[in-house]
């Protein structure tokens, strides 16, 4: 019996578009240990609620499968799925469940700084202990340890690194995550979904469309309603457009010199264009639940036409700074095939390592048409792969817009979104990967939501891609990645 | 790239238009609040350290953006450091989360006199959307002396550095 069977044996839930199966707990047993030889379906989430674990696959479908906890126990995911290993710490530090036979139990996001301990349980407790200080770590003789962070890290957001090293070369990369935990969830419970949206849009600011898209449709599969076809194109104009800004930003922090501040110049340009076509230079809150907030101001179509033409006219240029960092990016930072095969990562950290991961193409959305990107190269998934993989993005979402902006179907860029009950999975493709929303309505306020950003599945990678590298290219192989921990750590 | 070299240097920078002019009833009031002391010192320059705190990086990316050549932060006499004991300023974006709290103090303790900080976006100035969660305490504010806030989710850089400027004109 396939997982794919298991899980399907289950029984069905009341969720949009794609069911959700109801385990028992010896079917999710199962599925755990059977997920220890198979490497299909990829697991590309783990949630709970104050009931049930829900794990999210992908199959032919994507699917979820829950199961009910057991006092404080479910059986872990991890053993067979290492992915799952960050998701069992933060289910147990933001609503106590204890993943039985996990392979690691540290906490993730809780500093033991909150006020309140297992703060999404049904019954938080007071935090009474003073937080436990954080230990030097163990190195070997001939090792010593680097600790970078939590402020100046390098990524996006405070992380802390500690960075174990041999000589020059870098044994080991542990990420300590957390400090930008922000209570996302918390926050979002009890309010009308339309309320919530300023939220979903700052969770991670590289990718707030993509995140109030994802959102967007999690609400309109719950619903089971659906935009109007302009909200729908304008929608991907948006996301196109943060796409390429987003990665003319990664590459303009990678490249040095002349090469990263042109990419610096072009991404000002495309957030420039933002402001004028939509009012909002980062296009937050310009999506809503049942289209978009804003539709096209006049004179935005020709700014974003004459953005695109800049980017496309400087592409060659950029191109060619690259062949130069051959050399330099040749050792190290390796996110390979073989690790991310039980990984399932998307984005350009996955494509980069020659993964066709791309949720506008699988399970797909409007206004999507059929695949628009194919891969020029063999991706070996090193840090110029993921550079070179971004000057494609961008020229392909550059070619996607004009035809877009060259046809927008006329009408309304909203429909509304009626009071109602329902649950309902969404996802976008944001610069970065897959985002997933989960959102459970009832009476048109969110009684429990979970966000999937891909950075869940980034970390360990990056983790890993990091180790046996030179100190010094260390920071050039944590651009390539774009590390950051905001999506994350929500 | 001698090509693109040689294009650059005769061209004028695409976006390169940003006038930020310095807000000069804040300007006033900050230079009753500075000592003679610290105008001599600092003159017309001044060392930032920007610090995220937590939050979504929008505000974050928009303080990068100064730095690049659209903005060109270095031409106005002010410069990004990464090192508390070089800065005059501290600029904080994001909430402040329980968890960076002592990072946010440590930070503060290690900046010579005279110091300020800058708040710059609402999270920073109490908390923004996230505030009331758990696991934030507020804007930076609750656990420093702010002396300046740039409004905005997230203020443009134009903004910021208008903002960024009238520190310096009261210093003047």
């Amino acid at each position: 019996m396939t997982i794919e069977a298991l899980i399907t044996a289950g029984d069905p839930q009341p969720m949009r578009p794609w069911p959700r199966y109801l385990l028992s707990c010896e079917a999710w047993r199962a599925v755990a240990d059977a997920l220890r030889s198979d490497p299909e379906p990829a697991l590309l989430g783990l949630w709970a609620d104050t009931a049930h674990v829900h794990a999210l696959f992908m199959g032919s479908t994507p699917m979820i499968a829950s199961v009910p906890v057991e006092g404080v126990l479910y059986d872990a995911l991890s053993p067979g799925r290492p992915a799952a290993a960050l998701f069992e710490r933060m289910i147990h530090d933001l609503w106590g469940h204890v993943a039985a036979h996990g392979t690691d139990q540290h906490p993730l996001l809780d500093h033991g700084r909150w006020p309140i301990l297992r703060p999404l349980s049904r019954r938080p407790v007071p935090n009474s202990a003073p937080p436990e200080p954080q230990g030097p770590g163990v190195v070997q003789p001939g090792q010593h340890q680097v600790s970078i962070g939590p402020i100046g890290s390098g990524a996006a957001d405070p992380v802390h690194l500690r960075v174990t090293v041999a000589g020059e070369m870098v044994v080991r990369m542990e990420a300590r995550l957390g400090y930008a935990h922000r209570g996302v969830l918390a926050l979002m419970r009890g309010k009308p979904l339309r309320s919530a949206a300023p939220l979903a849009a700052r969770i991670a600011a590289d990718s707030t469309v993509a995140h109030a898209v994802a959102f967007a449709r999690a609400g309109e599969a719950a619903l089971d309603v659906d935009p109007p076809p302009r909200g729908h194109a304008l929608r991907g104009v948006m996301a196109e457009l943060e796409r390429i800004a987003s990665h003319l930003g990664d590459l303009g922090a990678a490249l040095p010199g002349l090469p990263g501040a042109r990419c610096g110049a072009l991404r000002e340009t495309v957030l420039r264009a933002n402001q004028a076509a939509f009012g909002h230079r980062l296009l937050m809150d310009c999506v809503l639940p049942g289209g978009t907030a804003v539709d096209l101001a006049p004179g935005g179509h020709a700014a974003v036409l004459d953005a695109l033409d800049r980017i496309a006219k400087d592409e060659p240029d950029t191109r060619r700074s690259l062949d130069g960092m051959a050399v330099s990016t040749a050792a190290g930072g390796v996110a390979g095939p073989e690790i991310l095969a039980s990984f399932a990562p998307g984005g350009v950290l996955g494509r980069a390592a020659g993964r066709k991961d791309d949720a506008r193409r699988v399970p797909g959305y409007p206004p999507y048409g059929p695949p628009p990107t194919v891969p020029s190269a063999p991706w070996d998934g090193d840090v110029e792969a993921r550079l070179r993989l971004r000057l494609d993005e961008i020229r392909d979402s550059n070619v996607m817009l004009r035809r877009w902006l060259a046809d927008l179907p006329p009408g309304p860029v909203n429909g509304g979104v009626p009071f109602a009950s329902g649950e309902g999975l969404g996802v976008a493709e944001g610069p970065h990967g897959d985002v997933w929303h989960w959102l459970r309505l009832d009476a048109g306020n969110i009684a429990t939501s979970f966000v999937r950003d891909p950075r869940w599945l980034h970390w360990p990678l990056i983790e890993a891609a990091c180790a046996g590298a030179a100190l010094g290219d260390l920071p050039l192989i944590m651009r390539s990645f774009s590390p950051a921990a905001s999506g994350l750590e929500l | 790239m001698l090509q693109a070299l040689a294009r650059a240097l005769i061209r004028r920078p695409a976006a390169a238009d940003t006038t930020a002019a310095p807000d000069t009833e804040i300007a006033g009031a900050l230079a009753a609040q500075l000592d003679s002391a610290a105008q001599a010192r600092l003159g017309r320059s001044l060392a930032i350290l920007h610090v995220a705190a937590a939050g979504c990086g929008g505000c974050a990316t928009e303080i990068d953006a100064l730095g690049g050549v659209a903005y060109d932060l270095e031409r106005h006499g002010l410069a990004f450091v990464g090192n508390p004991r070089q800065a005059d300023v501290l600029l904080v974006t994001g909430p402040l989360t329980a968890a960076m709290r002592t990072a946010m103090e440590g930070v503060w303790t290690a900046m010579p006199e005279p110091r300020w900080v800058v708040a710059v976006g609402a999270c920073a100035i109490d908390g923004g959307v996230f505030a009331g969660s758990y696991a934030v305490q507020g804007g930076i504010g609750i656990a420093l002396p702010v002396d300046l806030i740039v409004e905005g989710c997230p203020p443009s850089p134009a903004s910021v550095l208008s903002a960024l400027l009238t520190l310096i004109e009261a210093n003047r």
